[in-house]
């Protein structure tokens, strides 16, 4: 009997693809994204202090990836350009995080559907909103999908204790120190130990920041002032 | 709008991190208002006189208020100075719209850089960058619509501030004490000249640079000096080690005052 070696059942490969990209994600160490009271604070377990995976994109924009470094990487500089070239085109005021979260969302389900391997990435992508309006965190995975999320996002290798344990110490409105603490606490738990701050990389969207731009990173010497407070 | 990942095959090796040359791709007259063949607009406004000086702490930039269009004033309140980055500042001279636009382009290109590159261009880097800009808006000089900016900032790697003058093909040349530019630059240099010297203090350089604004007002129509009546002073822009700031009004208007009070005393 004859069989048909090239052919695959959709199923099949869509099912393939997505667990080669989560076994990818798997591999990374993990990444929060966290709203608390004066903007959304980004946590991640990264041992370098080159290689980032949180970045500004714009304004009021950041973006997180958490994965293969040279794919997440591509997307964070495609997003940088969308930005500037539409807040250059219309205005600063123009560029919002939703276009942004669209564009990631068209570009990856693309790739996961056309291309011959899917990106092993998730991101999200955050704006703080100025006083009085909501942040809006979007939540954007391997093939595309789109999750609008609301108190904190985990995502990355092992996030399932991570996310167990912020669930438990999530509160609105909580103020820098505590949200930070919170954040460390949780991606600390699975290895046992607490995180060095060396390795940490750390940095908020401030809505009380001077200026038009809110990103900031936070030092190795702010971590470890406020976490041995 | 996010199209092709960057960097795919059959582009060149690594992200370029310039945003000009992404906007000159999608558009090549940016930058350039490209008409072949056609006149300007008879007299588009003209910004005129911006100068910069060097002091204890930095850098001080200033710029008159007015524009003209021709012999009509256009504006009386007009920015000519502009932050360009968090450590730098641009001042222009010449046809206004182009040059705004040129400020902006010249904004988000070195805010673009930062963001891909994740680290800051050196100021020797940004300053290269404004000569290329220039040098690309060549087409409209050849039309008569001119732009001439002053470029400083503080230098991290030298600890020091430091400026740049241009020409209108993007010459770069850096000036060790002060520069100007514009209709009245020739007056506002030959107060400098006189006044000008080594290691002065804020509020001294801060009088240094209204009195050179006096002086190319008094001499230059399409400059203006201090407008005590109606409140309307020069803008300044201070630069040092921890950033660019606007000189407050207050300053500058007690600057302006005593330049005026003692030219009034001397009568």
């Amino acid at each position: 009997m004859s069989t048909m070696p090239f052919y695959v059942a959709p199923e099949q490969l869509m099912k393939d693809r997505s667990e080669y990209a989560r076994k990818g994600i798997a591999r990374g160490k993990p990444v929060v994204a966290f709203e608390y009271a004066d903007g959304i604070v980004f946590i991640a377990d990264n041992p370098s202090t080159h290689l980032h995976k949180i970045s500004e994109v714009y304004d009021r924009i950041a973006f997180a990836g958490v994965g293969k470094y040279s794919e997440f990487e591509n997307l964070r500089i495609a997003g940088v350009r969308m930005a500037d070239v539409r807040g250059y085109s219309y205005g600063r005021e123009d560029v919002n995080v939703k276009a942004l979260a669209n564009a990631y969302s068209q570009v990856l389900s693309d790739i996961f559907t056309r291309e011959m391997k899917p990106y092993e990435v998730e991101i999200v992508v955050a704006q703080v909103g100025e006083a009085g309006e909501e942040n809006e965190l979007f939540h954007i995975v391997f093939d595309g999908s789109v999750n609008d999320e609301e108190g904190f996002v985990v995502m990355g290798g092992e996030e399932e204790a991570p996310k167990a344990n912020l669930q438990g110490a999530y509160r609105p409105d909580m103020p820098l120190d505590d949200a930070i603490r919170a954040a460390v606490g949780a991606l600390s738990q699975p290895n046992g130990g607490t995180l060095e701050p060396a390795r940490i990389e750390a940095a908020v969207l401030d809505r009380t920041r001077k200026g038009r731009r809110k990103f900031r990173r936070l030092s190795v010497q702010d971590l470890e002032q406020t976490l041995q407070g | 709008m996010i199209g092709d990942p960057p960097g795919s095959a059959g582009r060149p090796f690594g992200a370029n991190p310039s945003f000009y040359d992404l906007m000159r791709g999608a558009d090549p007259n940016t930058g350039a208002l490209r008409a072949p063949g056609e006149d300007p607009p008879a007299l588009p406004p003209h910004g005129t006189t911006v100068v910069a000086l060097k002091y204890d702490g930095g850098v001080i930039m200033a710029g008159d208020r007015r524009a003209v269009e021709g012999y009509t004033i256009a504006d009386n309140e007009m920015q000519k100075v502009f932050p360009a980055d968090e450590h730098s500042a641009v001042g222009i001279a010449g046809v206004a719209g182009q040059a705004l636009e040129m400020v902006r382009l010249f904004q988000t290109e070195l805010e673009h850089y930062e963001k891909v590159e994740g680290e800051l261009l050196s100021l020797e880097g940004k300053a290269n960058r404004l000569a290329q800009m220039l040098r690309g808006m060549f087409p409209m000089v050849m039309q008569g619509l001119v732009v001439v900016p002053i470029y400083a900032g503080f230098d991290p790697r030298r600890t020091q501030g430091r400026i740049f003058r241009y020409d209108v093909i993007g010459g770069r040349y850096e000036e060790s004490d002060y520069a100007a530019t514009g209709s009245g630059s020739r007056d506002a240099k030959a107060s400098m000249k006189k006044r000008w010297r080594p290691g002065l203090d804020r509020a001294a350089a801060i009088a240094v640079a209204v009195e050179s604004l006096v002086d190319a007002g008094e001499a230059d129509t399409a400059t203006a000096g201090p407008d005590l009546m109606r409140g309307i002073f020069p803008s300044l822009h201070i630069i040092t080690a921890e950033g660019v700031d606007e000189v407050p009004e207050d300053e500058v208007r007690t600057a302006a005052e005593a330049i005026v009070a003692e030219r009034g005393d001397a009568r």
